[in-house]
């Protein structure tokens, strides 16, 4: 019997982490999709901010309430999984509570300290889901938060709070069946929550505690390797990627722009300027600018998959905050849903094959015009995503290759390039101010 | 007075302290005009020798890059670079955040290398080291002004407390808005919006920074950027308090307090 479920186990395992990596490697070729970019700057700037931003939440601690409650959710997901570990093995080698000899007296502290934080994990998102549900905070009721961005947000905090109390009801019959001295659960000490649980269970037969022990025992990993799998589709997913995100985000200043050097060479030959030291090789690049996911960097795609749809970013934009369609996280909702587009379409057929729509089907001129380049997207980002970028790839294309801007703007690029200033005012004319002087 | 170009200062084979890199605004708008006169004003208070381009200053190609004109603001870039470095410039103030940012932050990526200054960092500086006087604390000491941050000096490049440092050196009482420092709220100008009607919403962007600055109760609206200058009054023009609440450029502020 033990080991025909030691058998079913390992093939959950094997089966689960298949599936798993399967997905995370399309992810990976998706990102990869994405134009080349060499990542410069120091190495020791980059592992800061991944221990600051990632690890140490800090951004998150600009909203104080939020913040303690993702602390809760984010160090019961970190330490409980020291649990699944002993639970993993307890599957693969058919034991039970293997640690437990090992650990001895400090084992129950362990358990107590987890049972503590999965206390604090159903609390907290039962906090998130009254928010979200009830309390209608204003930057998760936006127009992109509507069909599967709310149902995903829902199905993570009820899923976490489920696993969390499998967890519990595991431990309480562990704790109960204990008490009684019953076959091979042997005493482990006091666990502090779910040992005056077990007090009251104990008017339950042995039976019916073994078949929760063992029911709850089994659902929740069974669960816990189910949400694995669901991670890929998620947003949930930051909680992977919010690692790297960090580490290969920019370093420049908010308000600096990456120069586009495959324009270089021609205006400086086109300025009657020597072409130095350029690699006459570089080709011209497919598009000026973004017009779809390949267009833009790697690292624009990483963070598109980085993105938990929070929307702290749009909270905090100037162009949302007055009623206009710009919303900086649906710049990244946008990315992210063509990126998968694609993805399904080589999955499909093997290669892509042009299906007549790009990222500005997703995002529209409008949005983009609205964007006043403040940066306060990219400051609030907790995980270092910067919509900003994106928004500045697309309105390239849109300027330079599609022709497409509004009459002023062309009328501002003419008066640049005729008098050397945005307005129509002569160059002599610069130096009248220090005439009243 | 007369403020000598960069090519004057060359005909007498000397060289200025530094550029005062004056922009498209204080170049051509009357409000913003009175910023370069106050920093010219300052400029020659402290004996700084300092020249400007004159008609050789060209935009930055700033409003043409976040527009999304990248050639264009190439090109001009290139071009300033050229005419920089044929000077020998090596300090350059501005009154300007998008030309400090992008002669600062864009153009030594194209060989334009340069030490550069917002000019509230550099009044700053000058009040620190005592270079300029300021008068003691008069009847108008302890009134109370609020300031507004420019997005392209605070989130862009961090400077936050240069503009409130030389406020509180004289003697002006900060009154903060609700968004402040890196959360301050926009000004609606930024990413060439100057140059462009507002998309549609329910509210101007300007409107609504206005409605913070004027819930402060100052007297007095800080600014450090001749676009949020200019915004920031057409928001007191629309809420018809452009009487009662003034809008001034940190370098006006300074100017008016010298000794």
């Amino acid at each position: 019997m033990m080991l025909v479920q030691q058998i079913l186990f390992i093939a959950l395992l094997v089966y689960a982490i298949t599936r798993f990596s399967r997905q995370v490697r399309k992810i990976r070729r998706n990102v990869l999709l994405g134009q080349d970019e060499q990542i410069t700057g120091s190495r020791w700037k980059r592992w800061k901010n991944v221990l600051l931003l990632a690890f140490g939440q800090k951004k998150m601690f600009r909203n104080w309430i939020p913040a303690i409650l993702h602390l809760f959710v984010y160090l019961g997901f970190i330490i409980i999984n020291l649990e699944i570990l002993e639970i993993i093995l307890d599957g693969i080698l058919g034991t039970h509570r293997l640690l437990l000899p090992l650990l001895q007296d400090i084992y129950p502290v362990f358990i107590s300290a987890f049972e503590v934080l999965a206390v604090l994990v159903i609390l907290a998102c039962s906090i998130f889901l009254i928010r979200r549900n009830i309390l209608h905070v204003r930057r998760f009721e936006h127009p992109e938060m509507t069909r599967w961005p709310r149902q995903d947000a829902n199905n993570i905090l009820i899923f976490e709070i489920i696993l969390m109390l499998l967890f519990l009801t595991m431990n309480a019959s562990d704790q109960a069946l204990q008490l009684k001295h019953y076959g091979h659960y042997h005493a482990a000490g006091d666990f502090l929550i779910t040992r005056p649980i077990a007090e009251g269970w104990k008017q339950f037969s042995p039976a019916l505690l073994v078949a929760f022990e063992r029911g709850a025992w089994w659902l929740h990993i069974a669960g816990v390797l189910f949400f694995l799998n669901y991670l890929p589709y998620s947003k949930h997913f930051h909680i992977l990627l919010a690692f790297p995100n960090t580490y290969y985000a920019p370093l420049e200043p908010k308000s600096q722009m990456p120069l586009m050097e495959s324009l270089l060479p021609e205006v400086r030959s086109m300025m009657g300027l020597a072409v130095e030291n350029e690699p006459q090789q570089v080709s011209p690049p497919a598009h000026f600018g973004a017009k779809d996911v390949f267009d833009l960097s790697w690292r624009h795609l990483l963070a598109a998959y980085s993105c938990t749809e929070c929307g702290r970013c749009t909270a905090a934009c100037p162009a949302n905050q007055t009623g206009k369609r710009l919303s900086p996280r649906k710049i990244m909702m946008d990315t992210r849903d063509r990126l998968e587009e694609v993805g399904r379409n080589i999955d499909a057929n093997g290669q892509f094959v042009d299906d007549g729509k790009s990222l500005l089907d997703y995002i529209s001129e409008e949005e983009l015009r609205a964007c006043t380049t403040c940066q306060a997207c990219v400051e609030e980002c907790p995980v270092s995503i910067s919509p900003l970028g994106i928004i500045l790839e697309l309105r390239r294309y849109l300027v330079m290759e599609a022709s497409r801007s509004p009459q002023e703007w062309n009328a501002m690029f003419t008066s640049i390039e005729n008098n050397g200033a945005p307005w129509a005012f002569p160059p002599d004319e610069r130096a009248q101010w220090a005439a009243e002087l | 007075m007369h403020i000598p170009t960069m090519a004057e200062w060359q005909a007498k084979g000397e060289m200025p302290e530094l550029l005062y890199w004056v922009g498209c605004a204080a170049s051509f708008d009357a409000r913003a005009q009175r910023t370069a006169r106050a920093l010219a004003t300052i400029f020659s208070r402290a004996g700084i020798r300092f020249g400007i381009l004159g008609n050789e200053e060209s935009c930055t190609g700033d409003p043409a890059r976040r527009a999304g004109h990248e050639f264009l603001f190439q090109m001009m870039a290139l071009k300033n670079i050229q005419t920089l470095n044929q000077y020998g410039i090596h300090t350059i103030v501005t009154s300007c955040p998008h030309c400090f940012n992008t002669l600062k932050n864009e153009y030594p990526a194209l060989g334009g290398h340069y030490q550069v200054w917002h000019h509230t960092q550099y009044l700053y500086r000058l009040i620190r080291e005592k270079r300029i006087q300021l008068k003691p604390v008069s009847q108008a000491a302890l009134q109370s002004v609020t300031y507004h941050d420019s997005c392209y000096l605070g989130r862009g490049n961090g400077i936050y407390d240069a503009p409130r440092d030389i406020l509180q050196a004289l003697q002006l009482k900060v009154v903060e808005m609700a968004h402040h420092r890196s959360r301050g709220l926009c000004c609606g100008a930024g990413g060439a919006q100057m140059w462009k009607e507002e998309e549609k919403g329910n509210i101007r962007v300007n409107i609504a920074r206005t409605q913070e600055a004027l819930a402060t109760g100052s007297s007095t609206i800080a600014a450090a950027c001749p676009f949020c200058h200019t915004m920031l009054f057409d928001g007191l023009k629309h809420a018809g308090k452009e009487d009662e609440v003034q809008v001034k450029d940190i370098a006006e502020l300074v100017a008016e307090h010298l000794a």
